[in-house]
């Protein structure tokens, strides 16, 4: 198929409908809502359900209700009708259930702004909703891999019963860029044997995250936990550019990731050699790949717009094997290449330091924003 | 190779439709490119502006501090973006609506009345097509040919009889021969 011009949001909700999604139920918000109102002329073009629901509550519950049929189901929000969905993501993951969800992340806490931001990171990776799981979290950097991360989204949701969150941001979303579209895949004619839709004939099936007993809630927890080291063991992604060679690594996912390919260019052209590794899927980390790198290189910087949230997670990683600095702008700023450029020049040229928190060292050169 | 050009002006002036049809005819021509948007609590007559790049290879940040190419469209446009055009990069200013020149010197820029060039074609509304033309000129990004070609891919359905108009104000505006600003 040929390359097309597509804005990100709407290249998610088509790539959705593309890989057989059967029922989609969202709230409006910006920098999303171009996603639902694609869903709203296109699902019911392709008969299939469609649903504005009063509310961010209400659409994930009725997301939770659709899920346990057995077919495919998403929402999308942004950050803070995200931060409403999470109870009922909460108990999606208890029940089992298989749904794929978007956020197109803006400036926060609270209402903030529209502007891009990369502050859900931890809201997203590590917890979100209450109890003991462990949601697939995918990052794209581009119209292309939204609409990969998309269609992917929906098998790895349907192969591991698990929540799959594309973890997008306002920029991404407002985007236009050329991209390929996958065929229409049929729909989904059979289900899975634990999905409620209709037990005419057959023995009732029974859905649920209410385990009264705590000795079978922890088993259930526990097969929770086994089924995520099997996705940890298979759906690791990241991407590399410009590693062979590098005496430096810029450490970012998303669109702080873009920015560092840019500035890992222009850092080449002036003689430093430095390269980018882009975590694809944040969850899970890619930390075997990070902890390598740190052998191999003499400093890690990691971008973010945020204040510094996946860092603890590349702290984590490099296990205070290498030495890392932070940059980050926050609130819905942008930064350009030019200050990550500068950032590398900062690290290379030293003198290197292994006391402190990198995130300490960031917060006194962002001193003037005080 | 990469440039970068930052489209700025109010909202119904072409501004976003400008860009994306410099990012049709890019990705038609073959080369990569991003359009990107400012987006925010605007309304008609609010101020609108979007950057979009055109390069040889995969493109990194969608938005940069220093664009080789500012399209400024109207006085406030020309007020928040002139200091960023990176040096030797081109100004374009629609001179219909800035009664001021410009203060950079290491740039090249052009004065162009485009909303008076637009209107004696008979239709202020190819104002945006005028700025294209003149950038073309001076900014040898794309063909201009490339550009025709997609704005007869791209044009709305419902304004596809304003076609050979838009045609000819992208044109006239790649005639136009500016009084050299120093």
């Amino acid at each position: 198929m040929a390359k097309e011009m597509m804005k990100g949001n709407e290249a998610v909700a088509e790539a959705a409908i593309r890989a057989g999604v059967q029922a989609y139920f969202g709230y409006p918000i910006t920098p999303q809502t171009e996603l639902l109102e694609w869903m709203s002329r296109r699902m019911p073009e392709e008969g299939r359900a469609f649903v504005q629901a009063e509310s961010e509550l209400a659409a994930i519950n009725m997301v939770y209700g659709a899920a346990c049929t057995g077919r495919r189901v998403m929402s999308s929000s942004s950050s803070p009708g995200v931060s409403l969905m999470l109870e009922g993501i909460s108990y999606m993951a208890g029940t089992e259930v298989p749904a794929v969800i978007v956020d197109v992340m803006r400036g926060g806490p609270g209402l903030g702004n529209i502007q891009p931001s990369q502050s859900d990171y931890n809201q997203i990776v590590h917890g979100g909703g209450h109890g003991d799981y462990h949601p697939i979290v995918l990052a794209p950097c581009s119209v292309q891999e939204s609409i990969d991360l998309t269609v992917l989204a929906f098998d790895l949701a349907e192969k591991y019963r698990s929540i799959v969150i594309i973890l997008s941001d306002g920029s991404i979303g407002q985007m236009m860029e050329p991209a390929e579209l996958p065929p229409m895949m049929p729909l989904k004619t059979s289900f899975p044997e634990w999905a409620v839709d209709g037990a005419a004939g057959r023995e009732r099936r029974f859905l649920s995250s209410i385990y009264m007993d705590a000795p079978a809630e922890e088993v259930a927890n526990m097969r929770l936990l086994n089924r995520w080291a099997k996705i940890r063991e298979n759906e690791i992604r990241y991407k590399e550019y410009y590693l062979d060679d590098a005496e430096y690594a810029i450490v970012g996912f998303g669109s702080a990731g873009r920015v560092a390919l840019s500035a890992v260019r222009q850092a080449r052209e002036m003689g430093i050699k430095v390269g980018l590794l882009r975590p694809i899927s944040l969850n899970p980390f890619p930390v075997d790949a990070i902890e390598a790198l740190g052998k191999r290189v003499k400093g890690i910087l990691v971008v973010e717009m945020n204040t510094g949230q996946m860092l603890d997670d590349v702290l984590l990683a490099t296990r205070g094997k290498v030495p890392v600095e932070f940059y980050g702008r926050t609130g819905g700023v942008i930064p350009f290449p030019d200050e990550v450029v500068s950032a590398v020049q900062r690290l290379a040229a030293g003198p290197i330091v292994t006391t402190g928190h990198p995130r300490d060292r960031w917060m006194k050169f962002m001193s003037f924003l005080n | 190779m990469q440039t970068e050009i930052l489209i700025a002006g109010f909202g119904g002036q072409g501004v976003l439709f400008g860009g994306q049809l410099m990012a049709y005819a890019g990705m038609e021509y073959g080369k990569q490119v991003t359009w990107i948007p400012s987006y925010g609590p605007e309304m008609r007559g609010g101020t609108a502006n979007c950057t979009v790049i055109i390069s040889d290879e995969e493109i990194g940040s969608p938005l940069v501090r220093h664009p080789r190419v500012l399209m400024a469209f109207n006085l406030p446009s020309l007020d928040k973006y002139e200091s960023a055009v990176a040096e030797g990069g081109l100004l374009v200013v629609n001179s219909s609506m800035v009664e001021r020149s410009v203060d950079r010197k290491n740039v090249r820029s052009i004065l162009i009345p485009a909303n008076e060039i637009a209107e004696n074609l008979g239709d202020k509304r190819l104002t945006n097509m005028v700025m294209l033309g003149a950038m073309l000129a001076n900014q040898p990004v794309l063909p201009l040919e490339a550009v025709e070609k997609a704005l007869e891919h791209h044009i709305p359905e419902r304004h596809k009889r304003l076609l050979p108009m838009n045609i000819k104000a992208l044109r006239k505006g790649a005639e136009f021969k500016p009084v050299a600003v120093k």
